[in-house]
């Protein structure tokens, strides 16, 4: 790698938090409305993952999806455009905080029906499959989406057809406040890929280097043999399900002692360590990131509302 | 007569009856250690345990058909769907299983379950999570639908919903649980199936229920301003709908405007005006009009959410229209 992609690699993850630390601020203001998922805690996740894929490879998420839509190379201004509901948003102000896509970017979403996009994910890589394009599906999803039929139905499928996706599990302990152990049969989620013959591997998600090494052999798997892969990546969110989270599932001791291992602290160390940057330079891409969110707000608070027409715009692509 | 919101209301109802009858229990997704997502159960999982207050995964077909499994072994679950949203995610269960076991095995299955939801839009929660497809669920035989919009009659429908020995979908609506009104005290139960007049008036009826019964009522307010005395009428259970009190005061009024959250097309407001038109044809003065959500899906923006779903003003509007 070379040193420009570590950097890139830093200041993507720094971007997301700064972005979902003022996104959290806007939403006490009420500049936010209806539900806001941080990701903070994840971000190695996403960035390391996303950083693997090929500009033609598919990604498709649930709702907790600022950072994703962020390392799909979508700015973060229409980001935070769509999080205040502006038209310049990536879903015109219409989608929100958990309905975030671009397709430019193939980015499919932004999903707020639990495992609902699981489907959706083997048919984009059936699609693929059909078409012969040279393309895969990375698919990501939490713990608490792999107890739904919907999962086992598409892993099933996915199989079956042979279908190019990556099965991305973010297990971060929880589905809101239910422990993994309370909510699934096996807490080490891979164990259901086993049950549909899908090769699969388990990675440290607070270690962006890790997730990426363990994302490009499994993306090569997948483009190789045409077939599905699956990656359980663990991981901890350090805030709420949602803002307004009241918390009593979890011990603040908890998340105290991950907190400990944020990824970005993990990654920083590593890099001045190994000598690929100094403090200075990760100082100055910490800078940048705080600029370019403070952007991003002030674009986001100065765009204009939609239209009342939009209103009535996209419910159909056939027009008349 | 003490004043409540309509959370305490549907709690206490809960609670109550999880005291009176040992067989009454509670599963679905956060219930017991979160206390709810809409704070409902708080309290209930410290108070009765892991045993009736059951977090279950994020399934919700395995929650409503495990719920008519444990109902015909013999109990009588409460199962909650965090929204009316993933209700479709059971659709099966509800539709082909709750709706049709009594019937199609001659009567012989007994189901005392109810599924308790919530819905509604007007939290910028966009368009997947702020749905009113009460209509849908109203459509199938089998099914008792019940949606309050008063702390009274939350609390005694629930009663009665509970007591059922049939599949009843409780709808609640995301904005109201802050909403407060006088409660009984002490037991008490209100009947599934029964209309009621929760205004008077002599000019216009008004048919209503859940969340638009608060909407219609502030309309009628503005309205009595002018000297139009509106007399409401809110359903509160879909199915059965009973017409009874939506007659009478048609024939009295001679106009009627119908006002729901949900979308217009093939919704509540269609299937009560073509049952005034049968049954009262006669006595229109005015063809009859329809107050509902704009017909796209939910939109996230606040502005264009709100020029969505039906205002006070649209109802004001159309009972001006109709007289
Ligand atoms: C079908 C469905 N049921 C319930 C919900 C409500 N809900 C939203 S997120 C969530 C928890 C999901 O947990 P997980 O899959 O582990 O993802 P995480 O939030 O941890 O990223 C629940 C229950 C929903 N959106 N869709
Ligand atoms: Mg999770």
């Amino acid at each position: 790698m070379e040193k420009e992609e570590y950097l890139d690699l830093y200041y993507q993850m720094v971007l997301i938090r700064r972005v979902e630390e003022a996104a959290a601020q806007l939403y006490q203001q009420g500049k936010i409305g209806g539900f806001l998922h941080l990701y903070i805690g994840q971000e190695a996740v996403s960035t390391g993952l996303i950083s693997a894929r090929q500009p033609q490879d598919r990604v498709i998420t649930a709702y907790r999806d600022h950072g994703v839509a962020i390392n799909c190379g979508i700015p973060a201004k229409k980001v935070m455009a769509e999080l205040l509901g502006k038209t310049t948003g990536v879903s015109k102000g219409k989608g929100g905080s958990m309905h975030m896509a671009d397709v430019s970017k193939n980015f499919w979403g932004g999903h707020a029906i639990v495992g609902a996009h699981l489907p959706l994910a083997a048919g984009l890589a059936l699609g693929d499959q059909y078409l012969e394009n040279d393309a895969i599906t990375i698919c990501m999803f939490g713990d608490g989406a792999t107890n739904i039929g919907y999962f086992h139905e598409a892993l099933n499928l996915s199989k079956v057809w042979n279908l190019p996706v990556l099965w991305v599990c973010e297990n971060n302990r929880y589905g809101m406040g239910t422990a993994v152990e309370r909510a699934s049969a096996v807490s080490e989620i891979r164990q259901k890929a086993e049950g549909y013959c899908i090769p699969n591997d388990c990675v440290d998600g607070m270690d962006v280097l890790k997730v990426r090494q363990a994302a490009e052999e499994a993306i090569r798997f997948v483009r190789q043999n045409n077939s599905p892969f699956f990656l359980e990546i663990e991981t901890y969110r350090f805030r709420g399900h949602s803002m307004g989270d009241p918390e009593r599932y979890r011990k603040p001791e908890e998340v105290k002692k991950w907190e400990e291992n944020d990824p970005i602290g993990i990654y920083r160390n590593h890099l001045i360590a190994k000598q690929i940057a100094s403090e200075e330079e990760l100082d100055l891409l910490d800078e940048k990131a705080t600029k370019e969110t403070a952007e991003a707000v002030q674009f986001a608070e100065t765009s204009p509302e939609p239209p009342p027409e939009a209103l009535f715009e996209h419910v159909y692509a056939d027009v008349s | 007569m003490a004043k409540i919101t309509m959370r305490e209301a549907i709690s206490q109802a809960l609670w109550e009856e999880m005291e009176r009858d040992p067989n009454i229990f509670i599963l679905g997704e956060e219930v017991g250690v979160w206390g709810g997502t809409y704070a409902v159960t708080k309290g209930f999982y410290d108070h009765f345990g892991a045993k009736r207050v059951r977090d279950t995964p994020i399934a919700e077909a395995v929650i409503v058909g495990a719920a008519i499994g444990a109902a015909l072994a013999g109990t009588r679950p409460v199962a909650e769907l965090m929204t009316i949203n993933f209700a479709f995610s059971a659709m099966d269960h509800i539709v082909n299983e709750a709706a049709k076991l009594h019937y199609m095995f001659g009567g012989q299955f007994i189901l005392p379950l109810v599924i308790r939801t919530v819905g509604g839009g007007g939290r910028q929660l966009g368009a997947t999570h702020s749905q009113t497809p009460d209509a849908i669920f109203a459509h199938f035989p089998g099914l008792k639908v019940v949606a309050p919009g008063t702390p009274e009659d939350a609390k005694g429908l629930l009663k009665s919903s509970i007591r059922s020995n049939d599949p009843v979908l409780f709808i609640e609506h995301a904005t109201l649980y802050q909403t407060r009104g006088e409660v009984p005290e002490g037991d008490y139960t209100i009947p599934i199936g029964f209309s009621k007049v929760q205004r008077p008036g002599r000019d216009v009826t008004i048919v209503t229920y859940s969340k638009m019964l608060e909407t219609s009522l502030k309309a009628a307010e503005q309205l009595a301003k002018e000297g139009i005395e509106a007399e409401i009428v809110d359903l509160r259970t879909l199915r059965p709908l009973d017409m009874g009190p939506v007659i009478e005061s048609f024939k009295k009024t001679n106009r009627a405007v119908i006002v729901e959250e949900g979308w217009r097309s093939f919704g509540v407001g269609s299937e009560v005006a073509s049952r005034i038109y049968e049954e009262a044809f006669d006595y229109a003065d005015a063809p009859i009009q329809r107050v509902a959500q704009k017909e796209v899906p939910l939109p996230y923006n606040r502005n264009l959410e709100q020029m969505a779903l039906p205002q006070v003003e649209d109802v004001i509007t159309a009972v001006k229209e109709v007289l």
